[in-house]
């Protein structure tokens, strides 16, 4: 059985990240972050990449212990119940409205967890989706008229190990040449021979690919081009303009959703008139069946759940106040919601003990 | 099926033409070898038949190239891709895609071909070049010479009328030439594929040639006979120029028309008289050497010993620890266990420096160690490291390679005198061990008798040189004791004698040839012969 479709395992993660951008409550947000996680190490292939939900996690406690730090140093929600007081910098008259040092409260400090935990939160989502699908292969699926910019990501995502290993051979191999060199001279010297090197392979590479077939395209008139371009840009506009209004939960409701779906239609009709260029046939496409279908639709549920929960099934506790503190209670409908998200792990292949 | 019609060559710049004058014309299903000089065209006269040269590369090309009826004048490498597949030296700088299938199937996603098409050729080429195991593979998983063929297959999947190779097996230890050769010889023969292909290793391919084109480099191409052709130019694998010397007619090109021919020969050397060479004092010991990257062993437990007047080569499959033993030997790469003493000193121990002072090494891209503009500055710089004599390093370097300009370019050198300048470098600080990394890429003959000259007068003044190789023949030429390596041990250490002839996949073609007499070498049977 071959591994489900890229498309909809980004599509799942999204939904999960669209859950965890509506809500600040850290009991949704660990069980947002326990149902990826399970779900990545489940279903995941045995391929180079599926280790990243872990890279994704450590990264994410970094980035709580980041925003954590920020607020003790530069304040921010202040609350009556004052843990400890640094010694606060006085600032000149133009910086009026930073400070630096000062008390730190209970309710700041749970504030910035739990804003902190949002974003890691985030964070393992695309962990997930990128332990669980090959990014090159969703590229793949990308529509014919972005090929050749999936082609430049691919190809550069090739070089940057390469790369890697051409610095780590020349700086051996200076080494050869005696006395440690330090500082701008160094970087000249390193840099040199590495990017001639890069320069070379690229050279190479081109070759390799215009001499099998890369280009080969149909002709297309200036004004086709032109509408292709107008149509893209619009459609990537209305895209971030309404996933924005979708994901921040205080923008007016127009914003959202309708935005996103005129974006889409705007991009997809681009996208088709730019297809007709490419004269490009593609191996073994991923395909969309009964198992893309569920793996998105659990996702959405999760999202539906949580984005239309009604105040009483826990749509009120979905951002939980922080002056005065009180302990989070469980949302139970987006609860329920994340819970179907762990749909995929059904179709995970019985891995042979 | 290609046909060159008074082809000349310019590139910009160049003060006069790379290739002038070429007519040739290679018929259908033949597979017909490229040799000459390095820096005599070979490879812009391969590049020429699917429209690199001048599409890609710039430079003026005058009278024509025609490709199954196709003219590159109007035809650019791209809309070549289904006549020409195109094969070079290293396959991973040109995979696009990062699984076998994926590479195997890029052509025809190029070419646009339906799906059922592409399953079905894809399943085709896995089979002929036997790479159905490795179908799921990512690329830079594979060795060598399963790279090699799966470029090749890459190439074939297009299905091409003529499939162009630039010396496909050059990087590529014996056994792995051996798998890719192979399968070429197949496509030849079950396929009638054409197959044009330029090689400095001639051992190895010019034996399944019908046809050598010879580029003198100063005159029109010749072309003809593989054996005629051959014994009359510079380039010649061993067995062609054994022939020449015993007068075979015609000149063989294989082990095994020379080997009917031999009796007389070997009767007349009889067995070689071996002067037991007696190394010099031991400059080098190593024992208990281990490497470990990760979960990986590169090297496991080697001893060896070095003594001055030591000629040494370091044979093995690529990846068998040839360049992390060198490395750990030297110093600067990684030991994760043993001990090395060099002259009573650890060189791991030492600054860098004392280090270089101690053990030269040249890296496996000499071109890693040059960084400044011209050969001049490159030779000032390494006697200032080195605190060495103002010119040194250029009165090593002339020594070595003569004759090479102060005001040129290190990237404008040729192999053989970019690799003298980096070996002049490195003795600069006059080190007593010297150890070479696979110094025979890209060398011809003539350039790597030159190296085994040079390396031969390091020795017999007083230094011990090692160095990692899988040329068979240029071992034989150049080694009084060979080392063999696999997966990180020791599996044989002796003379050069002993060890290459008890192994088919060292043996030199002369060995072969005389066998069971050992003789190694042409330059040996040569003065044998002189002797009597």
């Amino acid at each position: 059985m071959s591994a489900p479709h890229p498309g909809a395992w980004w599509l799942w993660a999204v939904a999960l990240a669209a859950v965890a951008g509506r809500t600040t409550n850290p009991v949704l947000l660990g069980l947002v972050i326990a149902v990826a996680g399970f779900v990545a190490v489940t279903c995941r292939q045995d391929t180079p990449w599926a280790d990243s939900y872990g890279v994704f996690l450590k990264f994410g406690l970094a980035v709580i212990g980041i925003r954590v730090v920020f607020h003790v140093l530069l304040g921010g929600i202040g609350g009556p119940t004052t843990l400890f007081t640094l010694p606060e910098v006085p600032l000149p008259e133009w910086a009026r409205g930073i400070r630096l040092g000062g008390p730190v409260t209970a309710e700041g400090l749970v504030f910035a967890g739990c804003q902190g935990l949002q974003l890691a939160t985030l964070l393992c989502c695309v962990g997930a989706a990128n332990a669980l699908a090959n990014a090159k292969r969703l590229l793949r699926s990308l529509p014919a008229a972005l090929y050749e910019v999936s082609v430049a990501v691919v190809v550069a995502m090739t070089v940057a190990p390469q790369l890697v290993a051409s610095a780590k051979s020349v700086r051996r191999a200076r080494a050869l040449r005696g006395g440690a060199v330090r500082g701008v001279r160094a970087v000249k010297l390193l840099l040199v021979p590495v990017l001639e090197d890069a320069f070379e392979r690229s050279l190479v590479l081109a070759a390799a690919m215009d001499s099998r077939g890369y280009g080969r395209r149909a002709g297309l008139p200036a004004t086709t081009r032109a509408l292709t371009g107008v149509l893209v840009l619009g459609g990537l506009v209305g895209l971030c303009v309404g996933a924005y209004g979708l994901l921040d939960g205080g923008s007016p409701p127009l914003v959202g959703v309708p935005v996103l779906v005129v974006g889409a239609v705007l991009a997809v009709a681009g996208l088709w008139t730019g297809s007709r260029r490419v004269r490009r046939s593609r191996y073994r496409p991923d395909t969309w069946g009964r198992r893309e279908l569920l793996i998105v639709a659990s996702g959405l549920a999760a999202l539906l759940a949580t984005h239309l929960a009604p105040a009483h099934l826990g749509g009120a506790d979905l951002t939980p106040a922080t002056v005065p503190l009180e302990p989070p209670t469980l949302p139970v409908l987006p609860a329920i919601g994340l819970l179907c998200a762990l749909a995929p792990v059904l179709l995970a292949e019985r891995k042979k003990p | 099926m290609i046909r060159f019609e008074n082809v000349s060559v310019t590139y910009p710049d160049a003060p006069a033409p790379v290739l002038s004058g070429v007519d040739l014309d290679v018929p259908e299903g033949e597979l017909c070898l490229v040799v000459g000089r390095t820096g005599s065209g070979k490879s812009t006269l391969l590049r020429a038949v699917n429209g690199l040269v001048p599409h890609f590369t710039g430079g003026t090309l005058t009278g024509r190239v025609l490709v199954d009826g196709r003219d590159t004048r109007t035809h650019p490498p791209r809309d070549l891709a289904d006549v020409v597949g195109l094969v070079g030296q290293d396959p991973q700088a040109g995979f696009v895609t990062d699984s076998v299938e994926e590479e195997l199937a890029y052509a025809m996603e190029s070419l646009g071909l339906p799906n059922a098409v592409m399953r079905k050729r894809v399943e085709e080429t896995l089979d002929l070049l036997g790479l159905a195991d490795l179908r799921h593979r990512p690329l830079p998983a594979l060795s060598g010479g399963q790279q090699q063929r799966v470029a090749v297959g890459a190439a074939l999947t297009a299905h091409p009328r003529a499939l162009v190779l630039d010396e496909p097996t050059s990087a590529l230890d014996p056994g792995a030439a051996e798998d890719v050769l192979a399968a070429l010889h197949r496509l030849v023969h079950d396929l009638g594929m054409t197959v044009l292909i330029a090689e400095h290793r001639l051992e190895r391919v010019a034996q399944y040639a019908d046809r050598v084109v010879w580029l003198p480099g100063d005159a029109p191409p010749v072309a003809g006979d593989p054996g005629a052709v051959l014994a009359s130019a510079p380039v010649a694998p061993p067995v062609v120029r054994l022939g020449r010397l015993a007068a075979w007619q015609p000149v063989p090109v294989s082990v095994r028309d020379a080997r009917r021919r031999a009796a007389p020969l070997r009767d007349l050397l009889g067995t070689p008289t071996r002067t037991a060479t007696r190394p010099g004092p031991e400059l080098l010991r190593a024992r208990g050497l281990r490497v470990r990257y990760g979960a990986v062993d590169a090297v496991r437990g080697v001893d060896l010993t070095a003594g001055a007047g030591e000629r040494v080569a370091v044979m093995g499959r690529n990846g068998s620890g040839k360049s992390s033993l060198l490395w750990a030997l030297q110093g600067t790469g990684k030991r994760s266990a043993g001990h090395v003493t060099v002259a009573g000193a650890d060189p791991a121990d030492l600054k860098p420096a004392p280090r270089r002072a101690a053990v030269g090494l040249v890296p496996q891209q000499p071109a890693d160690l040059l960084y400044l503009h011209t050969v001049g500055d490159e030779c000032a710089q390494a006697d200032r490291e080195s605190a060495a004599t103002a010119g040194t390093c250029r009165a090593l370097l002339d020594t070595l390679a003569p004759g090479i300009p102060d005001d040129r370019h290190p990237r404008d050198l040729s192999e053989g005198q970019r690799l003298a300048l980096v070996l002049a470098v490195a003795l600069t600080p006059r080190p007593r061990v010297v150890l070479l990394d696979e110094p025979t890429r890209g060398l011809d003959y003539p350039a790597k008798t030159r190296l085994a000259a040079a390396l031969r007068d390091l020795a017999d003044d007083g230094h011990a040189v090692l160095l990692a190789t899988h040329d068979v023949e240029f071992a034989a030429e150049y080694a009084t004791r060979v080392v063999v390596l696999a997966e990180g041990e020791v599996v044989a250490d002796g003379p050069t004698a002993d060890v290459v002839t008890s192994s088919p996949t060292f043996a030199p073609q002369v060995a072969k040839i005389l066998a069971p007499q050992p003789w190694l070498t042409v330059a040996d049977v040569e003065t044998a012969l002189a002797a009597r």
